[in-house]
């Protein structure tokens, strides 16, 4: 009963997103998944060939979660739902800071591969 | 909070005590840099929290970089965002902005200070930063939360929320587990728990309990550093309270956490010292504002007042507001100016002299200045081979490598603990086991503050239990006791009545050699020890492995040569 129920409510949420959102959201939405992907698959590499270039693995590793967290963060910058919370951020300006935000991540990453 | 309690909080942060004592006459120590850094840090946290920008968030994180770059004290920081975010959880006031913010800052900050070498892997294994990484893992499941929340009508929601919470917490709860129980993640270090458990040090490394910036601190130190600032304190929590916005749930937050660690070691009181400035700011600024309108809107009240013809009621209340008003900022007034008198007056006194040239006065009120110290330093520089090593305790090695330019075995940095309570171990033993250590170590000369002559309080007799202590506390110092150096009745006495280990010891034998002939004051025999107020009890001995090199001329200061291996098989 429970487990059919579930399975009603994801898919009338993929209904109800496939529907609702826009598209620039579903562009970061299709973004956003790539990169967890290569996360997950990062992750699942490490556990199986365990951590010998520890740091390497950090790097990349983060280096997903912070895009990833990047990502979230400028969908929802851009989300005109929630313009009342960020005022005075226009959706340009969310897209520059994130750019900055990157440039400085991946100037990290690069160091700290090794 | 506004513009005129950050200038207050500026001026009162440029003269307090608690902050300049890290530096003396120009020079000084890496925590006055990294105070700047952690307000900077703070500053741009809450800008980022208020705007939710990406771009705030960045520069907060590279501030954090620069924190962790300059003091080991970037742990408080690292714990206190989370704490933050998660008290803005609770309150229920967590939103899209405080998730941008923390976790940029995160992600970023902790790659960031991975960079540097000695914190290497530490964000990702130590305890320390675990609630770092707890609370971002919490956002992510609440933000993620709220969005489904956001899309879909309640009971829908209801059964979703609930099946993804078991799922999520029973991963989380097992991953943490096998990790703390596997070792993978290494607990509190003892740096650090030593602070949440004050007692932890004073019983197992007596070395972090005898270093004097960490014990607790006392009241009269509270006051002292910071004066009307402790008063104004709790005014300025209230003020926040009664205005209770995301940023200022922040600075109560670091407020009562910096209170907290300040009592338990003197030395975060320099941890203290922004804050309370910053609270106090926000108390004279809000009271004085407050009471200032009393100032200019009673003027204009009286004369619409006597136009209308009121009643004399409201003229005379208005006018005894306007009283009250004149009177608290009289007041006001007069605490700043004390404020600043105080201020001044402790830092010419209790931080601008140099410790290093002692000065007393003599009975007939002339000034003696005893700069025995530099003295014995540069005869060691002049009159030693440039490669002659030094062992002295390591209160002293940053000076004698300084000033008389020779190896010390141990110095004011030196973290290795079982090299220290070797040291320990040699001035607490007898001359024969010490003779064994010195050669293991292979010292040349020996140094030995000594007070006894001038009734200079901090030398190495009154430092002695420490040496003991933490010589007793590796392996190899196992045969020192510390209940050894008591008398039966368990006093530390140096006179006939003390205990024969003490008297026997390396560090009693240095200290006073041929001290029993010389007279120091009037009126009692000799070998008077005018630190302890007691008669020596080992009096005339000779030194079997050490030979006297140089005794300064206040007898503050004594260097001894090791004596080489005797040519001949027997001494």
């Amino acid at each position: 009963m429970s487990t059919s129920s579930v399975k009603t409510v994801v898919n009338k949420f993929l209904d109800e997103y496939t529907n609702n959102t826009p598209k620039k959201l579903k562009i970061i939405d299709a973004y956003l998944t790539y990169i967890f992907i290569t996360g997950v698959i990062q992750f699942v590499y490490c556990c199986l060939v365990g951590t010998f270039p520890f740091n390497a693995f950090l790097s990349g590793f983060i280096s997903c979660v912070a895009s990833f967290i990047l990502g979230v963060c400028l969908r929802l910058q851009v989300n005109p739902a929630n313009k009342s919370e960020f005022s005075g951020i226009s959706p340009e300006r969310g897209f520059a800071d994130f750019i900055f935000a990157h440039v400085i991540l991946h100037l990290i990453v690069v160091n700290f591969l090794g | 909070h506004s513009v005129g309690a950050g200038l207050c909080a500026a001026g009162m942060i440029a003269i307090v005590p608690g902050y300049i004592s890290r530096s003396v006459a120009g020079s000084y120590d890496n925590e006055g840099i990294a105070i700047f850094c952690m307000l900077f840090t703070y500053y741009l946290w809450i800008k980022s929290v208020k705007t939710g920008n990406i771009y705030w968030s960045a520069l907060c994180a590279v501030a954090y970089f620069y924190m962790v770059s300059s003091w080991g004290g970037y742990v408080f920081l690292i714990n206190m965002i989370p704490l933050h975010v998660l008290v803005l959880m609770i309150c229920g006031r967590f939103s899209h902005r405080v998730y941008v913010a923390y976790c940029t800052v995160y992600t970023l900050g902790t790659l960031l200070s991975m960079q540097i070498s000695f914190v290497g892997f530490q964000p990702v294994q130590t305890s320390e930063h675990m609630l770092a990484l707890g609370v971002f893992g919490l956002c992510q499941i609440y933000a993620f939360v709220e969005y489904l929340r956001a899309n879909m009508t309640p009971e829908y929601f209801n059964i979703l929320f609930k099946s993804l919470v078991i799922i999520i917490s029973s991963i989380i709860a097992v991953g943490l587990g096998v990790l703390t129980l596997s070792g993978k993640v290494a607990p509190w270090t003892g740096r650090f728990y030593s602070l949440l458990d004050p007692s932890y040090a004073k019983n197992n490394i007596p070395i972090i309990a005898s270093v004097s910036e960490h014990q607790p601190t006392s009241w009269s130190s509270f006051y002292f550093d910071l004066q009307i600032l402790t008063f104004l304190f709790p005014a300025g929590l209230y003020y926040c309270f009664s205005k209770l916005t995301d940023h200022n749930i922040f600075i109560i937050l670091y407020g009562v956490f910096a209170v907290y660690f300040a009592g338990v070691m003197v030395r975060l009181m320099l941890v203290l010292a922004p804050v309370m400035c910053i609270l106090s700011g926000i108390a004279v600024s809000s009271s004085l504002s407050t009471y200032m309108k009393y100032l200019d809107g009673s003027g204009s009240q009286t004369k619409a007042a006597s136009k209308q013809g009121k009643g004399r009621q409201d003229t005379n209340s208005t006018q005894q507001r306007e009283g009250t008003a004149y009177l608290f900022v009289v007041l006001m007034t007069f605490f700043l100016v004390t404020y600043t008198t105080h201020c001044i007056w402790v830092t010419s006194e209790a931080y601008s002299s140099p410790s290093i040239v002692l000065s007393a006065r003599s009975h007939d009120g002339g000034r003696i200045i005893f700069d025995d110290f530099r003295e014995a330093y540069w005869w060691l520089r002049e009159n030693t081979p440039e490669d002659a090593k030094v062992m002295s305790w390591w209160d002293y090695g940053y000076q004698i490598t300084a000033m008389a330019n020779r190896t010390v075995i141990v110095d004011n940095n030196t973290w290795n603990n079982t090299h220290i309570s070797r040291v320990g171990q040699a001035m607490a033993s007898t001359e024969d086991k010490a003779y064994e250590i010195m050669r293991e170590l292979d010292v040349d000369y020996v140094l030995v503050i000594f007070g006894g002559l001038t009734g200079y309080s901090s030398d190495d007799i009154n430092k002695f239990l420490w040496m003991v202590r933490i010589g007793g506390s590796t392996p190899e110092g196992e045969h020192i006791k510390e209940k050894d150096y008591y008398t039966p009745s368990g006093e530390f006495r140096v006179d006939g009545e003390g205990s024969s280990t003490l008297l026997n010891c390396l560090m009693y034998k240095m200290c006073y050699y041929r001290f029993g002939q010389v007279y120091t004051e009037t009126g009692k025999p000799p070998g008077y020890d005018r630190v302890r107020n007691v008669v020596i009890g080992n009096k005339d001995f000779e030194l079997d492995v050490l030979e006297e090199a140089y005794t300064s001329e206040h007898w503050i200061v004594r260097i001894y040569k090791v004596k080489d291996l005797p040519n001949r098989g027997t001494r």
